[in-house]
């Protein structure tokens, strides 16, 4: 059996997990370098037994008879509730959860090997690297997830142990904000989710995916004729998970935590906020992606528009941050929005389903380019302690190593031909105008953006004038520059792995070709963004000031985020707050523990009162005894000889 | 059966011993005493017993055995009440048991 030959991959999540218990639980015992040894090993098992998984799954014995089977090589049952109801832990492979098994140990991998330097002499390095393990076994749990209450489970789990990342440096007030901003925001749409969960267990009677997307199953049939104002209850329910996803990925307008979540320290930007957690929502959509498509077009619709909308907006955010990790927090959730996006447009089967293949594509490539850009930043703010643009500049003197892994980067992310990037976004792009024209308008919109500002970035940094450092940058030691060059070849040569070959929404592999009409158009405007950035950033000038001049109303908007975080501020203080929250409270002071402290009261009262019957005279007890008995005995002999 | 004397007599008798070992344990202050008066009680209720079993089922053996269990179980008691006091006069250096109230409110 096929499934068989696949059973070892259970050891991939089991090995982090043992990793973040041993390093966990040993707490300050063991040295530093152990620690991070220990967790770097078993991650880097993970990363080579995923390889390993992926070679034997996509080119020895995944493809039967043409399709990429769904194998599930490990499923017990974890919770059972009844006979028909009983929720399973296992692993599932099927083309996407192979290439996020390779996504996820690789980009961990580097990680951990980078944070070796980044956070060395740090306080609390060992508590660093078992939340590290914590998060990348939950991330793994996630992706091998059979069913969908599984999924909901690592996905707390991914969502506790970004937390705990974010706020790792508990002693800065900003950071504990920022951890619970993150918290708090996933959560609210992890309620949704659960809901639709709720939805779609209820009609389907099953939580499994591979009974759920089953194109000739009775899963999306069951929804038949049920609807809710109007609106069928598979489109509720899809609608719902959908929204959960959007809170997990940063979708507009539950983008807000993101941007914040960049205190944790850098690495876990580069892991968590970059390249696996927030692509857990576009994960989420592909997993259920034949029932979006099959079921119901009109939640594909709203994924769609959503991940537009998401990707314009935090460009024109992006364009004038300037903080050098808020910069690539926006640009992460924009080509999120692109991975939203190209599942929105996608059909099902053959060429249509070309959207989901440059998705995942797309997700791909940019765990690779975004975790490196993340992983540069980090290098540079560790050379020059600063995150402000402001402070840097002629960097490409001191950090050659940086200078040319980002230079990479940002040539991939922007779209220019060879480098990964500009396959996957053409791909999106060519699904999007097959589609639905204004989507594909606001994708290339978004392409010029990214390019310019990304070059925006990188000459603020690298070019731009030397500044007075308070000791000359220099580069970090081969632990850091390491991942930097690994995920550069990466960046520069993904591009080429035919992904249509391999993931297909239907698991049947087509050849996707390359489309001229698009690639010159998006490539131009990705040089025209290039250009531009040159023009205003290479060197220093008043060139910025005189354009921000003209249009100041635009800037201090996308200065200032839109505002978003002042909308929600009002949402919830104003109307959750004033209108849910404070009746609530009250209700519960007044009524609840009113009740409750009226009969402590009088309890308490009372037992004032006739605490000295206990006077510990034993005869007074005797007598009152004696009398008593007597009392009853008289009164039973008058009540019988009635 | 004895002659000439009749159940309500063994009753008086009884009732009168119950009574007397209520007074007793109610208004004796030395321990030992109202141990004693305890012990009035249970034998005013063995009499009753014994009593009530010769003359009203003479061929039934309850009533005796009951009061051969009470006989011993208030052995029992004594051998224990009177640790218990020897133990409080250890602590205390007293038996009066008006001053024994250290577990009150």
């Amino acid at each position: 059996m096929t499934t068989d030959l696949f059973q070892y991959t259970v050891w991939i999540p089991i090995l982090v997990f043992l990793s973040f218990l041993i390093v966990g639980l040993s707490g300050d015992k063991l040295s530093n370098k152990l620690a991070g040894s220990i967790s770097t090993a078993t991650i880097s098992i993970g990363m080579i037994l995923s390889y390993y998984t992926a070679y034997e799954y996509f080119l020895v014995h995944g493809n039967i008879n043409g399709v990429y089977e769904t194998l599930l090589p490990f499923n017990m049952e974890w919770l059972s509730f009844s006979d028909t109801l009983s929720i399973n832990m296992g692993i599932y492979l099927d083309p996407i959860s192979v290439m996020m098994l390779v996504v996820v140990t690789t980009i961990s991998t580097m990680v951990h090997i980078y944070s070796f330097g980044y956070m060395e002499g740090e306080e609390g390095f060992n508590r660093f690297y078992s939340f590290l393990s914590l998060f990348s076994f939950s991330m793994l749990g996630l992706v091998v997830a059979t069913n969908i209450f599984q999924m909901y489970v690592f996905w707390e789990l991914v969502g506790v142990s970004s937390f705990l990342l974010i706020g790792y440096y508990y002693y800065k007030d900003s950071a504990v904000s920022a951890s619970k901003k993150a918290f708090i925001v996933t959560r609210f749409a992890d309620f949704f989710f659960l809901v639709g969960i709720l939805i779609l267990g209820y009609y389907t009677g099953t939580f499994d995916f591979i009974e759920l997307t089953d194109s000739a199953g009775s899963a999306i049939g069951s929804f038949a004729g049920v609807s809710f104002l109007g609106i069928g209850a598979l489109t509720w329910a899809l609608t719902l998970i959908f929204i959960g996803g959007a809170g997990k990925s940063a979708m507009f307008p539950l983008h807000i935590w993101l941007p914040d979540a960049m205190e944790g320290p850098t690495p876990v930007s580069a892991l968590i906020h970059a390249a696996t957690m927030v692509v857990a929502g576009v994960y989420l959509v592909a997993r259920l992606f034949v029932m979006f498509v099959l079921g119901s077009p009109e939640a594909l619709e709203v994924v769609m528009w959503v991940g537009a909308l998401s990707a314009l907006f935090a460009a024109l955010i992006a364009i004038t941050q300037t903080d050098i990790k808020r910069v690539l927090a926006f640009s992460t959730m924009s080509q999120i929005g692109y991975m939203m996006l190209a599942l929105g447009v996608s059909g099902y089967g053959g060429e249509d389903g070309l959207g989901y293949t440059a998705s995942m594509f797309h997700l791909f490539t940019h765990a690779m380019f975004k975790a490196l850009l993340f992983l540069g930043a980090g290098s540079i703010i560790h050379a020059v302690h600063s995150n402000e643009m402001g402070d840097m500049g002629n960097l490409r003197k001191h950090l050659p190593i940086t200078h040319a892994t980002f230079l990479i980067a940002a040539l991939a992310i922007s779209g220019i031909p060879v480098f990964s990037g500009f396959f996957s976004k053409d791909e999106i792009l060519a699904a999007a105008y097959a589609s639905n024209k204004i989507v594909f308008f606001i994708g290339w919109a978004v392409a010029g953006l990214t390019a310019f500002y990304m070059f925006r970035l990188y000459y603020s940094i690298f070019w731009n004038g030397e500044k007075a450092y308070e000791h000359t940058p220099h580069e970090a030691g081969p632990s850091m520059t390491f991942p930097l060059m690994f995920l550069a070849f990466m960046a520069a040569v993904a591009g080429f792995i035919p992904f249509s070959e391999f993931v297909s929404p239907d698991g049947l592999p087509y050849h996707a070709h390359f489309h001229w009409n698009i690639a010159i158009p998006s490539v131009l405007i990705a040089v025209a963004g290039i250009w531009v950035a040159t023009m205003m950033y290479k060197n220093p000038s008043s060139k910025p000031d005189g354009v921000m001049a003209k249009i100041p109303l635009f800037y201090k908007w996308s200065h200032r985020k839109f505002y978003m975080d002042e909308v929600w501020v009002f949402f919830v203080h104003k109307i959750i707050f004033k209108l849910v929250a404070w009746p609530i409270a009250w209700f519960d002071k007044k009524v609840v523990d009113g009740s409750f402290d009226g009969m402590a009261w009088v309890t308490n009262k009372v037992s004032d009162k006739i605490k000295g019957f206990q006077s510990g005279q034993l005869q007074q007890y005797a007598v009152t005894m004696v009398m008593g008995l007597l009392g009853f005995a008289l009164t039973l002999l008058y009540w019988m000889s009635k | 059966m004895i002659e000439g004397i009749g159940v309500n007599d063994f009753l008086v008798v009884s009732t009168i011993m119950f009574f007397v070992g209520v007074y007793g344990f109610v208004v004796r202050k030395n321990l030992i005493t109202m141990l004693m008066s305890v012990e009035l009680i249970l034998n005013a209720a063995n009499i009753n017993f014994v009593v009530f079993n010769k003359y009203l089922f003479p061929d039934m053996m309850q009533g005796y055995m009951f009061s051969l269990f009470v006989i011993g179980i208030a052995a029992a008691e004594a051998a224990v009440a009177i640790a218990i006091i020897l133990n409080v006069y250890r602590n205390l250096k007293n038996i009066n048991v008006e001053h024994l109230d250290t577990m009150k409110h």
